[in-house]
């Protein structure tokens, strides 16, 4: 019908039929493409993506699950152990796996795409403060349900942070999950959440090896849905929500009326904060800067630096890339002033907690407008026409 | 001159390409409201928000919640009566005020081709495009008429002139055409379309893009209405708004101004397309042929030929108002919407609000996405009237949670065309002491560079 009222109208135009048939193929070509975003040909522009994502995938993502999985199964065999013979040596030995599968999950929680997002992934092992009322009731009561949203402040990295840490001097620790009367309670918790934790991780992990690694590092589309856009918008949410706000900015108060240093990642251990933050910036960086695990991987280095770098962002005379990078550095060297305890550095000196919030914001500015604007990607799927 | 104005608005031309225009401008408006209630736009960018922001002098204008589909059924319903030009005055009336409505809800999705709809609908509303091949014609005896006014279809051709024109005029600046930009941004980044996606990634075509871009826009009025270019002309309009439906983002604009540009045929051509609609409503048996008289008398012609001259002068006259303002218009953005200025900017920003208790001197920060959905975000830390607007709404929000002695302060960055982000509007300055007027805002910091243009 479309067809014969175009024919119909370009006949009266007097033209040469040929013409308008080329023009008409032309406009049903792209009424049939324009619409298709996710269209599958390969792109081939002057910078690599597929290398690009194969670097993330191969040689960044799942190179730092395994890591994070296998740290989290050593945490799991500990408190076995510990459960099955409580010690202060055994409880020690939870304890430092703890802090390495903490340290590791730093350099996984910026992808939260794929399985992780639908898993609310970053939330189920890592939201703080931790809810320990709410978890001294479902021992006592020895009921719970992990699965229920509303236990997500009640489990993870910061819970364990409470029942490892937080539950009194050593020996009443070792009270709670032998002499108390809820002591079969405290060891069943204690077990449901490092489990929980396995299966959550080895399920994003699953998702990976059968068939979301290929669907990512095939995703090369420019549209939203690419892979290289979700990721950065993954990245970048991290980086602004988590990491500058989390661990620095809503601790040291800024975005409330007084300081909450009862909000600081680690609140009952108090002694690794810093030694997080550090992790977790590191992984940032290195993220940025395309290093893999493996450092003579065909497409390591391939990163947003690099990306930069080809598109060539010079910003008043610099690299973006540079500006970038050197902020990072500034950032780091403002955390070095920090004492190790973040709790004593806010209630003490709040203003040095404050300079590294300024330094880590900086870059927000520099990678969410900069950046951003740079590899015109477009802020969390704005679903709109523009004109 | 009295009598050269009498003569040339008593002047008739023949009654067809206001009735094609009227049936396919109502159709295509119908399409639009489909389309966009089909994406779910309605909900996520009208309902969900819990905060708009409205128009210079419309903050009255009450948001109508689960009401808003209703707005969008008397707008989908209206522009359907326009095309079978059912009861027209009422319908394009209503067409443009629901529609109107529609864009002055929230001032995050303004689109020049919104505001080209609105303009469109408005001057639709004088003219007589229900005297021919109508059902109003089908109904009323005295309406019928196979010859209009010829100004009637002169004005619709002006407005696309204009539009056409004053984008190209907002072109000629230095950006565009020495740094190609905003080309230079966007076209790489759609390295995955078909055949085009290698060529987009060189230089030479950002330039080409952009110097071609302006002179079509300055050049294509004139070749629509010289009768000898016409039809190349619109072969160019198709391929033009085609290339750009491509490239980016723009919905049913391009197809709303390759069936417009059809305004610019003769008579015979759209009396040919419409007996292919006679033909196809036989069909369907749903076609009457009726006596029609050679001259319309309507009463309220000149009228309407006084309030269409106006809105043409307006529409002449409200792209230069920026010329009033002092700075550059791409950093203030004062005088730059209603001025057919598209697709100039690449403007990204971020906006931290602070909120200060001026006694005790203790402040917090907000967070942006618990008040709006980022693409309100998007648009608000950009646009300075924005920032004055929901700064004034956290003061308040606050207030009423029982903080006091509030100031509202803002830290901004701003990042144009490629260039470095850099500090937007003053963080010295507490908002809710500010009005928003068409004064020129002094609180915006000073742009670091210079664009040279018109």
């Amino acid at each position: 019908m479309k067809a014969v009222a175009f024919d119909y109208f370009c006949r009266k135009l007097n033209m040469k039929k040929n013409i308008i048939y080329v023009l008409f193929c032309f406009l049903a070509f792209v009424s049939a493409c324009g619409e298709d975003d996710t269209s599958d040909s390969q792109p081939t522009d002057s910078y690599d993506r597929g290398a690009l994502l194969l670097n993330w995938a191969d040689n960044i993502i799942i190179p730092r699950y395994d890591n994070f999985a296998t740290s989290l199964n050593t945490l799991v065999t500990t408190s076995q152990s510990f459960a099955d013979s409580p010690s202060s040596s055994s409880l020690e030995e939870v304890r430092a796996s703890w802090l390495t599968a903490y340290s590791a999950f730093q350099k996984v929680s910026m992808f939260e795409i794929g399985r992780a997002e639908t898993l609310n992934y970053r939330n189920r092992l890592n939201v703080y403060p931790t809810n320990t009322s709410e978890i001294d009731g479902y021992i006592s009561s020895n009921t719970w349900n992990l699965e229920l949203p509303s236990t997500i402040d009640s489990q993870g990295f910061p819970a364990l942070d409470y029942l490892l840490y937080g539950l009194g001097t050593d020996q009443e620790t070792l009270d709670k999950y032998t002499t108390d009367e809820n002591a079969s309670s405290y060891t069943m918790y204690l077990l449901d959440l490092v489990t929980t934790m396995q299966t959550l991780t080895n399920e994003v992990i699953s998702d990976w090896e059968n068939g979301y690694r290929e669907t990512y590092i095939t995703n090369t589309s420019s549209s939203a849905s690419g892979a290289v856009d979700q990721t950065v918008n993954a990245f970048l949410f991290y980086y602004e929500k988590a990491l500058r706000a989390g661990k620095v900015g809503i601790p040291a108060g800024v975005f409330s009326e007084t300081s909450l240093p009862q909000n600081v990642e680690s609140f009952h251990n108090q002694f690794v904060s810093k030694l997080l933050l550090t992790q977790a910036l590191s992984a940032t960086v290195s993220f940025f800067n395309g290093e893999g695990a493996t450092a003579d991987f065909p497409s390591n280095g391939f990163s947003l630096n690099s990306y930069l770098e080809a598109l060539n962002t010079v910003k008043n005379g610099s690299d973006l890339s540079t500006l970038i990078n050197d902020q990072f550095q500034v950032a780091f060297s403002k955390i070095e002033l920090l004492d190790d305890n973040f709790i004593e550095q806010i209630t003490n000196d709040n203003t040095k907690m404050l300079q590294a919030y300024d330094e880590l914001q900086r870059n927000v500015i520099l990678m969410k407008v900069d950046m951003l604007q740079a590899l015109s990607i477009d802020v969390n799927y704005i679903d709109a026409d523009g004109d | 001159m009295k009598s050269s104005y009498n003569r040339y608005i008593t002047k008739q031309t023949k009654a067809a390409p206001l009735a094609v225009f009227r049936i396919l401008f109502g159709f295509m408006m119908l399409a639009s409201i489909i389309r966009f209630w089909s994406f779910g736009w309605i909900e996520t960018l009208y309902i969900e928000p819990i905060f708009s922001f409205s128009y210079y002098g419309f903050h009255w204008l009450p948001n109508l919640g689960q009401f808003t589909y209703l707005l969008f059924i008397i707008c989908g319903v209206s522009a359907f009566s326009v095309a079978i030009g059912y009861r027209y005055r009422l319908a394009i009336v209503l067409f443009f005020l629901s529609f109107t409505y529609i864009e002055l809800l929230d001032k995050t999705t303004y689109l020049n081709h919104y505001y080209f709809i609105s303009c469109l609908s408005f001057l639709l509303i004088f003219l007589p495009a229900n005297c021919y091949y109508s059902l109003d014609a089908l109904r009323l005896k005295n309406i019928r008429a196979n010859t209009i006014p010829a100004w009637s279809i002169n004005s619709i051709k002006l407005l696309l002139c204009i539009v056409y024109f004053f984008a190209g005029l907002a072109k000629l600046n230095s950006d565009w055409l020495l740094n190609a930009m905003p080309l230079q941004i966007w076209l790489p980044s759609k390295y995955d379309i078909p055949f085009l996606g290698d060529l987009l990634q060189q230089s030479w075509i950002h330039y080409a893009f952009s110097w071609g871009g302006a002179f079509y826009d300055l050049a294509i009025p004139f070749l629509l209405l010289w009768k000898p270019t016409r039809s190349i002309a619109f072969i160019f309009v198709v391929i033009f708004h085609v290339l750009t439906r491509i490239l980016f983002p723009i919905g049913m604009f391009p197809y709303i101004m390759i069936v417009s540009a059809l305004i610019f045929f003769d008579a015979t051509f759209h009396e040919r397309i419409l007996s292919f609609f006679s033909w196809l409503l036989k069909k369907i048996r749903l076609f009457r042929v009726v006596k029609v008289n050679d001259l319309q008398k309507e009463k309220s012609a000149k009228i309407a030929s006084y309030v269409v001259g106006l809105f043409i002068v307006v529409q002449l006259l409200l792209p230069w108002r920026y010329v009033w303002y002092p700075k550059e218009l791409f950093w203030t953005e004062e005088g730059y919407r209603f001025s057919w200025r598209v697709m100039l900017m690449e403007k990204a920003g971020y906006a931290q609000f602070i909120i200060k208790n001026t006694k005790t001197g203790s402040q917090f920060a907000v967070n942006n996405s618990d008040f709006l959905t980022p693409f309100q975000e998007k648009q608000m830390s950009t646009q300075p009237d924005f920032i004055l607007e929901y700064a004034h709404y956290l003061g308040t929000h606050f207030k009423s949670q029982g903080h006091q002695n509030i100031a509202v302060y803002v830290e901004s960055y701003v990042a144009l065309n490629g260039r470095l982000s850099q500090p937007f509007i003053s963080p010295e300055v507490n908002l809710l002491d500010l009005e928003d007027t068409f004064r020129h805002k002094d609180w915006i910091l000073e742009f670091n560079d210079t664009i040279q243009g018109i």
